[in-house]
């Protein structure tokens, strides 16, 4: 049976961690390398990275990151943030990272979704949406880190992309991220019922039942979450366990 | 000895080149791994590995787009007998056609076609994940369990004529190729590069292998 994914997440700002959590065996708590090779012998299904360095002149730092990462963790690598273009899709992907997610570069130019997975293969190709609900049970996409609201409907737009070819969907819900009061389930589950990719749930969780719902209620492939790692409150073999002990199929 | 990783510019070989670069050099007599589309580098390598990502028409016009590729791997694989291991479409390619994007030949080594997995709300596509995998007995799964998960991310798969030829398979919902073996030539449908410890066993069991 196929597993469901666990993927800690990443913020790097200018090769740096932001927020990570310092491991015992941690040589260097801000390098993102170290902590990517301890979720990856943690169990991890997956590693995501996104960068969040401001200034576009920075972002070569991430490219030694990608390409450390890719040459000790052999799990897919997924990588993001300020992606515009088939260029920075190709630089990162020849560093190392096995699938890029685009997220306002696509809203800006869906065209790009299929020029991507026309390129390098839908299996390459994640779309991150930023999805917020702006009325009961509808959900606007949002750019710019979560900033720029558009007059784009989240379900109609995951629709899309999946069509030109997206791979998966990495799903964040504005309203929840941050909050640890659990994944969007309702917007979830109005994005895994019409969507035919992988939908990976981002955004909300606090404890360990919130990842049970994002999977019973919210009916996410993968699961994706940073502060619950990141410090400490859990390991990814505690999530595995306690998923496995209420009959989700993970890879333990 | 070398191990050439075929590059016929599919996406991203640093995941494979760097598996294949540590698991060899564990070995008391390690390969020289060259990534390299140079018809002679390939007819003088010493084992073959052809990884592939995206559509299968695009992997296959790449690779006779580059003059005297396929002809290299001709000589090597099927008149020399070189062992070679096909990855993801580079296993799908060693079939006679496949039916993604209209209808391609393939290398035509292994007899079967390449078809689209049937999808449902309940089984997405691409079938991306970790999935469970059962082997008959090969060196490819030397120390392997059965039931072990593997890497996978395709939305075809490859549909053997001969069911000798199929040495693993998993579901998704039906059951699935997830690896092929005919005498020198084999293929995993799962990326072993990107399946932590299980995927390295592979790897290395293919560095061993002597068919």
């Amino acid at each position: 049976m196929l597993k469901k994914r666990i993927i800690p997440c990443l913020d790097v700002d200018n090769g740096r961690v932001v927020k990570g959590v310092n491991f015992i065996d941690l040589v260097d708590a801000g390098d993102p390398v170290e902590q990517a090779i301890i979720y990856n012998a943690e169990g991890a299904d997956e590693l995501c990275f996104l960068d969040i360095t401001a200034s576009s002149d920075n972002r070569d730092t991430l490219l030694e990151v990608v390409k450390k990462t890719a040459e000790n963790c052999f799990i897919p690598l997924t990588v993001g943030g300020g992606v515009r273009n088939l260029d920075d899709i190709s630089r990162l992907l020849h560093f190392g990272a096995d699938k890029v997610s685009i997220n306002t570069a696509a809203v800006d130019n869906i065209d790009l979704v299929a020029e991507a997975a026309n390129k390098y293969g839908s299996s390459t190709i994640v779309i991150a949406v930023d999805a917020k609900e702006t009325a009961e049970n509808q959900w606007k996409v949002f750019t710019h880190g979560g900033r720029k609201e558009t007059n784009i409907d989240v379900v109609t737009y995951c629709n899309e992309v999946a069509k030109l070819g997206a791979g998966e969907i990495l799903l964040t819900s504005m309203d929840r991220d941050g909050t640890k009061s659990g994944f969007d389930n309702k917007l979830l589950k109005a994005v895994t019922s019409k969507v035919n990719v992988p939908v990976i749930a981002s955004g909300g969780v606090g404890n360990l039942s919130h990842l049970l719902d994002g999977i019973l209620e919210g009916e996410a492939s993968a699961l994706l979450a940073a502060s619950i790692f990141h410090f400490g409150e859990y390991s990814i073999g505690e999530v595995k366990r306690y998923l496995a002990d209420n009959n989700i199929p993970v890879r333990i | 000895m070398n191990l050439a990783i075929i590059n016929f510019g599919s996406g991203n070989l640093h995941s494979v080149h760097k598996a294949f670069e540590s698991l060899s050099s564990d070995l008391s007599n390690p390969y020289n791994i060259i990534v390299t589309n140079d018809p002679k580098e390939i007819q003088s390598a010493d084992k073959i590995v052809l990884p592939g990502v995206g559509a299968f028409g695009d992997c296959k016009n790449a690779i006779l787009n580059i003059e005297g590729l396929h002809a290299s791997l001709e000589a090597s694989v099927i008149k020399n007998k070189v062992p070679f291991m096909g990855i993801c479409v580079g296993m799908q390619l060693l079939a006679d056609l496949s039916y993604e994007f209209g209808t391609h030949s393939g290398f035509g080594w292994i007899p079967g076609e390449v078809r689209r997995i049937t999808s449902s709300k309940e089984y997405k596509i691409p079938h991306m994940g970790w999935n469970e995998i059962t082997f008959s007995d090969h060196k490819l799964f030397d120390n392997c369990e059965q039931g072990s998960d593997f890497y996978f991310v395709h939305s075809f798969y490859f549909r053997n004529q001969k069911n000798e030829h199929s040495i693993a398979t998993t579901k998704y919902p039906d059951q699935i190729t997830a690896a092929v073996c005919k005498e020198n030539i084999c293929g995993t449908q799962f990326h072993p590069e990107k399946s932590h410890i299980n995927g390295k066993k592979i790897i290395h069991n293919f560095l061993e292998w002597k068919p």
